[in-house]
């Protein structure tokens, strides 16, 4: 819904925590470029001459043990991690959509047998299971843990889905669109799903940073490409060289910073979103009453609209309202 | 006209054959609590109303009598628990609790809250196109741009330039209920039911509406369902009236009858309680003012008073309404009610000094008329 996008740019935390993720967007988009054409540095090259030298003027955050600069990697990781991180939320955000779209609109059996599927998921002891699977799939690129992440992710945003499509599907406009003989799928992705493009904006974000999150885990736990290069394979490779016992910080705190930096804007953009979905969390903002102010000075168009939802269901008798007033 | 044979063509009509009508139609839910303790809700039970081609049918009743789950079992959201709507004599097959599409092409509903009815997320136009397109086809832009243009001139929204690309929230509360209305229309459908179309409106307007519907009636010959909740829209727009109590029928017949001569309790409640037309147009306000809803608790449809279910409030109550429901009785001219104290030869009693006005024509509610006053004989008797 429009306003709850509006409200979601208002605070400060959304605000601050998007523009972090921006921020690595760009540097997964033109940092390898960057790096490559400026100083010149391959994250792949080995440099034997500059063998786990610490931050200096030529290597500004120093190189690790096999002779690579960790800003070039940490830059070229920012991509594979980002990469990773985003298609698996979008894997993950369509599987909510496909799980929890359909369940919340047609209710019934229906929406038992999706519940059942994605409370499956949601109590299934994932870690493990992509630990088997990973497994099988050894050696793959990072589209594949991208694809596993994504595919054991999706059931908790299905069920937000599913709440907001109930609560949606229920209003007037979709039984009146259905009156007028319009078919399911129209109902579906016309009149239900556009009102939930905030939750789904809000989830793909949570998404890629669970994604991003979860590679790391994973190439921590050995589980990644070994040519790939993302921040979980340099914390991977800095653990596997003991960089920690060899005072080697250079070499994993960048990855371990970006990380956190991701982490804590999630965590931000978080707060916001629940926020608005549990208004009372909210502090109240000058913004907030001002605009009630304005409101309430207004004609009593937004009293009536709040009334809408009156409608009583359970025994299809809509409840008596008193006289609405027209703005 | 999918679930008509073929004689019944559009235009020649048999006068009189209802369009369409729910014949002993019940209706329960099953609602389950928080603690998982089944109750049955019985919203409707054993309705029988018919709405003829060309005529305003008033379902008069306070919230929670069942009027909204009748409109919408007419208009196929869900199966009746027993009993039978028929379109046009042809019984509406139900698949799955869901009826087949053709009946949405003959029965539109409109809804009370103009508010919710319109998706916020939608221009004027889309809402009317869409039925365009689903129904007859309509695809060239222009001839899309004309029939849209058309629709939004039969409900007044004029100049059509200025609402056809606004959205709900741009729109005040009538003019949305008539994109709703010209929604509807775009179908071109034989029966219109409005589910209380004018009660969420601005005093000031609900006329205006009024007469729009009932010059739907009069220049498409609509039937047309005009539920509400009060009396006084209903004797303006309509040509019979049908009181429903606690998901009852109670009383139905021509409007000036049931009106000027109420012959069941609850009937002669709600006219007394609502003002009268004679009181002139000053009062337009008042007009709307009372309503069912302020003559006290309805009561509760999952565990029904037994017998007659108006008799905890009933000033006539005897000890049979209490044990036994009352069977519809015909009283002649078209006139129903169910109650015993036609059984009983009770029924003089429900008549009262005022009895006998004059029938109202809707020109009545502009002058002001000799008033005849009415005597509350209620308090006497209780
Ligand atoms: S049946 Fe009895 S209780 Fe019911 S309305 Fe008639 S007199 Fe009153």
């Amino acid at each position: 819904m429009s306003a709850v996008r509006r409200d979601l740019l208002r605070g400060w935390k959304v605000r601050a925590g998007l523009s972090v993720l921006a921020f690595f967007v760009l540097l997964a988009l033109f940092g390898p470029w960057l790096t490559a054409s400026v100083p010149g540095l391959d994250p792949r090259a080995n440099d034997l001459t500059a063998i786990g030298l610490p931050p200096s003027a030529e290597h500004w955050l120093g190189t690790t043990q096999f002779g690579q600069d960790v800003l070039a990697q940490t830059i070229e990781g920012t991509r594979g991690s980002l990469f990773v991180g985003f298609l698996s939320a979008v894997i993950g955000t369509a599987l909510a959509i496909l799980v929890g779209l359909p369940a919340g609109y047609f209710g019934g059996r229906t929406d038992s047998w999706l519940n059942f599927l994605s409370n499956l998921f949601i109590v299934m002891p994932v870690l493990p299971l992509i630990l088997i699977v990973a497994g099988y799939m050894q050696g793959t690129g990072l589209w594949v843990i991208a694809l596993i992440i994504g595919f054991f992710g999706w059931s908790g945003g299905a069920r937000t889905i599913r709440a907001q499509a109930m609560s949606v599907s229920n209003r007037d406009f979709v039984l009146a669109m259905r009156t007028l003989g319009e078919p399911h799928h129209r109902l579906l992705f016309h009149e239900v799903l556009p009102h939930l493009t905030g939750w789904i904006a809000a989830m793909f974000l949570q998404g890629v940073i669970g994604g991003v999150m979860a590679e790391a885990g994973l190439a921590f736990l050995g589980i990644s490409d070994s040519g790939a290069i993302s921040w979980g394979t340099m914390i991977q490779a800095a653990q596997q060289q003991s960089a920690v016992l060899r005072g080697m910080w250079w070499w994993f705190v960048p990855p371990g910073l970006c990380i956190a930096l991701v982490a804590t804007a999630a965590t931000l953009v978080n707060f916001g979103v629940d926020e608005l979905s549990n208004p009372k969390l909210r502090t109240v903002r000058r913004s907030v009453v001002r605009r009630t102010r304005d409101r309430a000075g207004s004609a009593g168009s937004a009293g009536s609209a709040d009334r809408a939802g009156s409608t009583d269901r359970a025994d299809g008798v809509v409840g008596q309202s008193p006289v609405g007033s027209d703005a | 006209m999918t679930t008509t044979p073929a004689p019944s063509a559009p235009g020649t009509p048999a006068p009189d054959a209802p369009v369409l009508e729910a014949v002993d139609v019940t209706k329960h839910f099953t609602v389950r609590s928080a603690v998982g303790t089944r109750s049955v809700v019985r919203a409707v039970e054993g309705a029988t109303l018919s709405l003829p081609r060309g005529r305003v049918v008033a379902l008069v009743g306070e919230s929670g009598s069942g009027k909204t789950t009748l409109a919408r079992l007419l208009a196929g959201f869900y199966a009746p628990t027993s009993g039978e709507i028929r379109l046009e004599g042809v019984p509406v097959r139900q698949r799955r609790g869901r009826v087949e599409r053709g009946h949405h092409r003959d029965v539109q509903l409109v809804f009370q809250d103009p508010f919710g009815s319109l998706n916020p997320l939608h221009r004027v136009r889309h809402n009317i196109e869409r039925p365009l397109r689903l129904h007859h086809g309509v695809r060239g832009k222009a001839e899309l741009d004309r029939r849209v243009r058309e629709l939004l001139e039969r409900v007044a929204l004029t100049p059509v330039e200025q609402f056809v690309d606004k959205f709900p929230h741009e729109l005040s509360g009538g003019q949305r209920q008539r994109v709703v209305i010209a929604r509807a229309l775009a179908v071109e459908p034989k029966v219109l039911l409005g589910d209380e179309p004018i009660s969420m409106l601005d005093v000031s307007i609900r006329l205006e509406m009024l007469n729009l519907l009932d010059r739907l009636r009069t220049e498409d010959g609509l039937a047309l369902l005009y539920i509400t909740h009060d009396i006084a829209s209903a004797r303006y727009l309509c040509d019979d009236i049908v009181v429903m109590y606690a998901g009852e029928m109670v009383e139905g017949g021509p409007k000036e009858h049931v009106i000027a001569d109420p012959q069941h309790p609850y009937t002669r409640l709600l006219v007394e309680s609502s003002p009268d037309p004679g009181r002139g147009a000053r009062d337009r306000e008042a007009l709307f003012d009372a309503d069912a809803d302020s003559l006290g608790e309805p009561p509760s449809l999952i565990d029904p008073p037994a017998g007659c279910r108006f008799h905890p409030r009933c000033p006539f109550a005897m000890d049979v309404c209490r044990t036994q429901a009352p069977e519809r009785i015909n009283l002649g001219d078209g006139r129903w009610a169910r109650c015993w104290l036609h059984q009983e030869g009770r029924a003089g009693e429900l008549a009262r000094p005022g009895a006998g006005v004059e029938p109202v024509a809707p020109g009545a509610l502009a002058e002001p008329a000799a008033a005849p006053t009415a005597t509350r004989t209620t308090q006497e008797t209780q």
